[in-house]
């Protein structure tokens, strides 16, 4: 009989969390933050509405060291929704729902998401 | 009694939310609107000479550029909307309190997308 102690499932100590489930929360996340950024679009419209002083004030704000780190952090987390929202449609189409598929798509869309980032503000 | 409908007819409108797939249906086509038009509106703001009071309202001046907007804000508050709809229901399981967020957040994007398309029509009728 075999007596080695052996670690019973499920072991939680000694699990290893699979990246596909940081991608899973990571959409989530981006999700809620992307839609506080619908709220900072809305503003930045209305703001040229009421007119140009209500306008410099938004943009001089945005332009701030601050602002400019929120505005990167908002275009990454667009382009992470946005990657892993054509990995989610090509899962609607049924493909790539073997786990190693699973598994190497998430890193394809963590590679995308920061190149797509860093031509947005390097290049264009 | 004879079922006479048809499968199609039984399973429309059915499941826990009674509304069929139309949820599910209408975030990926919404997605693919934004997937399309969030690209196009990134670019083309990058684009612009600079993005001072006059040049976006300029940009917004041109009826292609406000239409365009007009769809990328309609497909964000939908898709908005159906997305933060299920993290509710995901999160908050008392029943009156989860229809109660469900219909703020509602009301929140209805109000955002009326606001959005308000500031672009008066921006771009300036």
């Amino acid at each position: 009989m075999n007596s080695r102690e052996r670690p019973l499932s499920p072991h939680l100590s000694i699990y290893r969390w699979p990246i596909t489930m940081t991608l899973s929360i990571l959409h989530r996340v981006t999700g809620v933050a992307l839609s506080i950024g619908f709220v900072m679009l809305a503003a930045w419209l209305l703001s040229a509405t009421v007119g140009v002083d209500a306008y410099d004030h938004f943009a001089n704000v945005m332009q701030s060291v601050g602002g400019r780190a929120l505005l990167v952090l908002f275009s990454l987390a667009f382009f992470f929704h946005l990657a892993n929202g054509v990995r989610h449609l090509i899962w609607d189409l049924g493909y790539g729902f073997e786990i190693p598929q699973a598994n190497a798509s998430s890193w394809v869309v963590l590679v995308v998401t920061i190149l797509l980032t860093l031509l947005y503000w390097l290049v264009l | 009694m004879t079922d006479r409908s048809t499968p199609m007819a039984r399973v429309l409108g059915y499941g826990s939310a009674k509304e069929g797939t139309g949820h599910w249906w209408t975030q990926r086509v919404s997605s693919v609107g934004i997937l399309i038009l969030g690209i196009w509106f990134l670019v083309a703001i990058a684009r612009l000479p600079g993005l001072g009071h006059a040049d976006l309202t300029e940009w917004l001046g041109s009826p292609v550029n406000a239409v365009l907007m007009l769809l990328l804000v309609m497909s964000v508050a939908r898709h908005s909307d159906l997305g933060i709809q299920v993290i509710i229901e995901d999160y908050v399981h008392q029943p009156f309190a989860k229809v109660a967020a469900i219909v703020v957040s509602r009301f929140l994007h209805a109000l955002l997308a009326a606001a959005s398309v308000f500031a672009i029509l008066s921006t771009a009728f300036r």
